[in-house]
Order: structure tokens, then sequence, then C-alpha cells
């Protein structure tokens, strides 16, 4: 894939319109993989300067802090500023809203201050600019596609509107579900649940969330977080239900029926 | 003139008692780390106006919010009339106010029968929602805090009935007596049903239905003043200052711990300080194993709690089953704050971790801590998500004290859900949130 890294741009005296932070989840998980394509090839469709940091990126620290580990996120956030501060980023763009949340609202008072944009933000901007086109009649038009807001780009962030108008320019047929936007259902993997089993109860919550998203009749359920992704697969999983219903994040949408 | 001096001893008395109750409750909240009160001051007046006195978010479920606003209108109106009953009472005079407003006192008088009637009705659908339509976050209650919400309600009954005893009474003998028993106008509710249920009585009954009402008014109110400090009714005073405390900064920003921030900078060689650690010095206590390390705010915060249940109802981990509840871990903050507070008040020795010392918030140990009433498994069940957070009518944050908790598990304990040893050792290691064997510039390999 066309892909720079931010030290390369450095080689070259150059700097990028913005960085994409990709996350861990989006670097190693083969399920959030295939949604960083996705996304880097709508940003080389259009047209943007984009790097990343590769091997130089690292976990903002969200999980461990989230667990309690202020010492090991002090540590991993640090590096990470002072590589961000080194390149001198002062925009980023990512595929995770824990990352989003972690990059925007905490490294700031650690000494790192950026400009931060959700990837369906994002979308939904190059869309509005006409810096990207959709076909007319794609793969999504008429299709009933439900929306999971994810607890830190919606509740927390207050994101609620630039991920339903992207859909919205698929021609899909948006429906939602009985909670949504601030009383929006967590998948359950928010504050490290992702790395630990669940405590004792009578469901796991991506069951429950999987089921209500299901019960909306809709083929697709859209998502805009690499975690999200996962434990609303696994919840349609369960239902055996991957047949009849897809869990794709926006940008794998976008790409579908991206005009080249 | 015995009336009077009855009033004087009575009000006298239960004001001085329940300042003193409210003065413990101060001293219980002050139990709390000190935090820092920054940001914009009008975005606070603001939070204070919309939210407390507004009640913006109470009508995210219109239903209650409709009938809370009834009892809560009334309730504010009713202390008009208060300023008259003090007077009347100190003075031994009756209705004070009836010939020196004019208009305004007939305005006054209907505004609050009216709003009266709308709190009857609103308490009898909460008595019924509480206990016969068994809506779940208020009939999951048990034991005391059910006993507490039935009580306020009845309460509030009884203040009802005395406030149209009183009235009603009044305008029956305001066409025997008008000497005594100054001219109201005409009242939207007790012009008729003053004469419908007393007419007909002897003057001397209705004197004294007068004065059971008054006395009876009065008395609810005293009593209320002095209930609401072991009630979880305190809500009614605490709103206003807890929406005002609320922090500002943004839900995503947990609590930056400057002090370990600092350690690690001088570790990473980032700041002058070498980041020894000077051995001597007892290492701090990290995050919060009790109220005494948790901050005012979140003490302040339990206080304030009315145990409607809204926060526990969207709690994801709750909803499914989980035990974490994030009503109770604001109920159990508050209840292990007023054990704290009582056995430093004893002075008790077996109180002091240093028995050479006096007793104090700094030299304290019962040998329990929070996590006795907040279970590991409740703290580990939680998302993070913010759904409390956000359920909260009156801005309480039952998330912070949460994560301070699993704070002092990780950080001071070394302890904490196994589980998430690879995660720590795999961001600690290499960097990554899952040790890998590939590295982070595969997938740009693939086409």
């Amino acid at each position: 894939m066309n892909v720079k890294t931010m030290a390369q741009y450095a080689a070259e005296g150059k700097e990028p319109e913005i960085l994409f932070w990709v996350g861990c989840a989006g670097s190693f998980d083969d399920r959030a993989q295939k949604v960083t394509r996705a996304f880097t090839e709508i940003l080389n469709a259009a047209g943007i300067e984009f790097a990343i940091l590769g091997n130089e990126e690292q976990c903002t620290g969200d999980p461990a802090r989230r667990a309690g580990n202020e010492f090991l996120f002090q540590m991993t956030a640090l590096q990470n500023i002072e590589t961000l501060n080194m390149y001198k980023v002062q925009k980023i763009v990512t595929a995770c809203p824990h990352c989003f949340n972690t990059l925007k609202n905490e490294y700031p008072a650690l000494g790192g201050n950026y400009d931060l944009v959700h990837h369906t933000q994002l979308l939904q901007e190059l869309i509005d600019d006409g810096r990207i086109k959709l076909t007319e009649g794609g793969t999504f038009k008429g299709k009933r596609i439900t929306y999971h807001d994810s607890c830190y780009l919606g509740r927390i962030n207050g994101v609620y509107e630039a991920p339903r108008a992207t859909l919205e320019s698929l021609d899909s047929q948006l429906v939602e579900m009985k909670r949504s936007k601030q009383n929006g259902l967590c998948c359950g993997a928010g504050g490290a649940q992702m790395w630990k089993e669940d405590e004792a109860g009578e469901k796991r919550i991506n069951i429950e969330r999987s089921e209500e998203a299901m019960a909306t009749g809709a083929s697709v359920i859209a998502v805009n977080c690499p975690f999200c992704l996962t434990m609303m697969s696994d919840g349609v999983k369960a239902k055996e239900k991957q047949d009849e219903v897809m869990v794709l994040d926006l940008s794998e949408l976008v790409v579908q029926n991206l005009v080249r | 003139m015995i009336q009077q001096i009855l009033f004087l001893i009575i009000a006298g008395g239960a004001s001085f008692y329940a300042f003193r109750q409210f003065m413990a409750i101060r001293q219980t909240i002050l139990l709390g780390q000190d935090e820092e009160i920054s940001g914009d001051a009008a975005e606070r007046w603001r939070n204070v106006l919309l939210i407390a006195f507004g009640q913006k978010k109470m009508f995210k479920r219109w239903i209650p919010a409709v009938f809370h606003l009834f009892i809560y209108v009334a309730f504010l109106f009713t202390q008009i009339e208060l300023i008259e009953i003090f007077i009347d009472g100190a003075f031994g005079v009756h209705r004070f106010f009836a010939d020196k407003i004019g208009g305004l006192y007939n305005l006054i008088l209907n505004t609050i029968e009216v709003l009266s009637v709308l709190a009857f009705v609103a308490t009898f659908i909460f008595l019924a929602r509480r206990n016969l339509l068994k809506v779940p976050r208020l009939y999951s209650l048990n034991g005391w805090p059910k006993l507490d919400g039935n009580l306020i309600l009845i309460f509030e009954v009884v203040l009802l009935v005395a406030i149209f005893t009183m009235n009603g009474t009044d305008v029956v003998l305001q066409g025997i007596d008008p000497d005594h028993y100054p001219d109201t106008g005409t009242l939207a509710v007790s012009s008729w049903l003053g004469p419908a249920l007393f007419g007909g009585l002897g003057e001397g009954t209705l004197v004294v239905l007068e004065r059971v009402g008054w006395w009876l008014h009065l008395g609810m109110v005293l009593l209320f003043l002095n209930y609401l400090p072991k009630s979880k009714h305190l809500h009614i005073m605490l709103a206003f200052p807890n929406t005002f405390f609320s922090r500002l900064k943004p839900r995503g920003e947990m609590e930056n711990m400057p002090e370990i921030m600092n350690e690690v900078k001088g570790m990473m060689g980032l700041t002058e300080d070498t980041g020894e650690v000077n051995m001597e010095e007892e290492l701090p206590d990290f995050g919060a194993n009790d109220v005494t390390g948790l901050s005012w705010i979140d003490i302040l915060g339990a206080y304030t709690c009315t145990e409607c249940g809204r926060c526990t109802s969207e709690c994801p981990a709750n909803q499914t089953g989980k035990k974490l509840s994030p009503r109770k871990v604001m109920m159990d903050i508050r209840d292990r704050a007023e054990e704290v507070y009582t056995k430093i008040e004893s002075g008790k020795e077996e109180y002091a971790a240093n028995p050479e010392q006096p007793v104090s918030k700094d030299n304290f140990d019962d040998g329990k801590s929070l996590f006795d009433y907040i279970t590991r498994e409740e703290i580990h069940a939680c998302t993070t998500c913010n759904a409390c957070v956000e359920a909260c009518p009156v801005l309480i944050n039952p998330l912070e004290p949460i994560l301070k908790m699993r704070r002092y598990e990780i950080l001071t304990e070394s302890a904490g859900p196994g589980d998430w040893l690879p995660m720590f050792n795999a961001i600690e290691n290499s960097g990554a949130a899952w040790s890998m064997t590939i590295d982070r510039e595969e997938w740009t390999k693939a086409e």
C-alpha cells in the first residue's frame, strides 16, 4: 500500500497534512487491519498527504490507565508525546475512539497538544467537500443499516452526527436502535474489559447489544471502533447470524462505494 | 403568649439541632482530599441554573420529571409561606402579611394552593410508582433506603393535609370572626374545600383545628429539617453545590497524577529531576481505598445522591447481571464516610493508626476500608462507558471513585485482575497492547 512514515517525510524534509494514528488494534488485529487498509485507500483516493508513525507508534496507554496502571500509562504516553513533538505533529486522525480520546483529552496535561479528528469525522468532511465521490446507487442503497455509537466517540466526546451523515450519503436506510446516541449501550470492551474475562453475570454485554442491533432488522451494523467491531462481530456470531448480518466499520462501507 | 414561648423553644431547638447535624455532614464531606476548583465560573453557575434549578437532565424521562417538578415548585413556593409562619409564631400575630401587601397576598396563597394540589397528586403517583407499579430502579431498594423513600412521601402528604386544614378552617373562621381572621380573598381550593369539610363546626372546634393545622405544618417543616441529614432527601439542598462543583474537564479525561508523571519524566531524562526515589520516605498511597483517599467532591456527590437509580438502570454491567451498581457505589461511599466520621468523633484510641497520637482524619485505622463496602468484583465490572455519568440528573460522577479504587488496587497493592498482566507486560515491553510477533507496519505490506 502507498503509505509513508513520518520518518520518511522527515528524511525528504517535508511535512504531511495529517498523521494517521493507526493504534494497536488497527495495526495488529486481523479484522481491524482491514479497516486500516480501507481507510488508507480512502485517504489515498482523496489525495491527502498523510503519514503514519509506523514502528515509532506505541499504545496510547488508554487500557493501562483505565485499568488503574497510571505508571505504565505515563511511560507510554510520554514516549508517544516525545515522538509526536519531535515530528512537530499538529493534526492527527485515528480510526480508534479510545486513541482519539486519550490523544485529545489526556495528552494535553502531559505536554502533548494536537488537533484530533476521528476518521468518521474526516470521512464526512471528505464527502461534503467532494474530495471523494461515492457511486450513485451503490452497494448499500436502500439497505437497512443500524449504527452503534461507541462510548468513547459518542457519549464521551459528543460525536453523533458525522457518522450518521456519512451513512446517509450511502443512500442507505438508517435505523436507530432503542438505545442510541447519549443513551447508547456500551459494547462491553471499554475500560480495559477487552483484555479480561467478564465478571460473573447473566449475560455478556456484547450479546445484549448485538441482540438489540439485530432486532432493528438491519443487514449491516455499522461501527466506528475496532473494539466494538470485535464485540459486535462476536455477538452476531454467537447468534449464528453472521451470514445475514454484517458488522462493518464506516470506512469499509465508504470504500466499497468509492468512485476511483 | 404560651404559644409564642412554645414556638420559640420548638423552632429554636429544632433549628439548632438541625444546624449541628448539617455541620457534621460538612465535616464528613471534608474528610475527602482537597481538589482544586478551576475553570470557568460562569459555566459552573450555568450548571446550577440549568441542571439544579431548571432540572434540565430530569426531562430525559419526562413522566417522573413532570411530577417531580410539581413537588419541587410547590416546595419552593411553600418557603414563602414559611416566612409568615415564623413571624406569626414569634410575635403571636395571625397572618401578618394578609393586610400589608394587598392583592399579592392572595396571589401567593393561591399559587401555593394550586401547586399543593399538584404536589398532592404527584406524591401519590410517586408512592404508587415505588410500591404498586414497582418501577424496578425504585422497587429494587430494600431496608432503610426503601423506607426512607416512602417516609419522605408520607411526610409530604401530612404537610399538605396540614396546609389545607389551616387554610380551610381559616376561610370558615373569616366569616365568623373577621377581626381575628383577616380576609385572604377567594382561595382556589380552600374557599370551597374549607366550607365543605369544616362548615357547620362550632367556632371553638374551628379555632382548635386551625391551630392544629398551623402547628402541624410548622412541626412537619422542623421534623423534615432534622430528618434531611439522615435521609437520601438531602438532594434538595446539595444538588445546588454539587452541580456547581461538578468537574468541568472533558468527560474522557481521567484525572492526571502529576506525582507519577514527574517521576516517570525523571526516569526518562525529560526533567532535571533524576527520578531517584528517596527510599527513606514511605511510598505514598496512590488511588483510594477509603473515603479519605477520595476527593471531597466525590463525598459531596454521595450525600447529594437521592438514590433514584437512573445510573444503575443505564449501567451496561448492571443490566447484564453483574454486581456493579453505580448507585450502590455512591450509597456505600456515604455509609463508609459516616462510619469513619463517627469513629473519629468518638476519639477512641482503638481507631488511631498511631496510638500515641489522638485519632484524626490523618491518624485513623479501624481495620476496614472502602473495599469492605464496594467489592473488587464490582469495580472490575466497569467499562468506563460513562452511562452513569450521563444519567445522573444532578451531575454526580460514580465513575471517578471506581477508577480511584482501581488505581489503588494496581498501584498501591500491585493486585487487580490477573488477565490484565499480559496487557501491561506487552505495553511495557513492546509498546503494544498485545504481545505481537509482527511489526506495526505489517499491514502496509499487503495489497
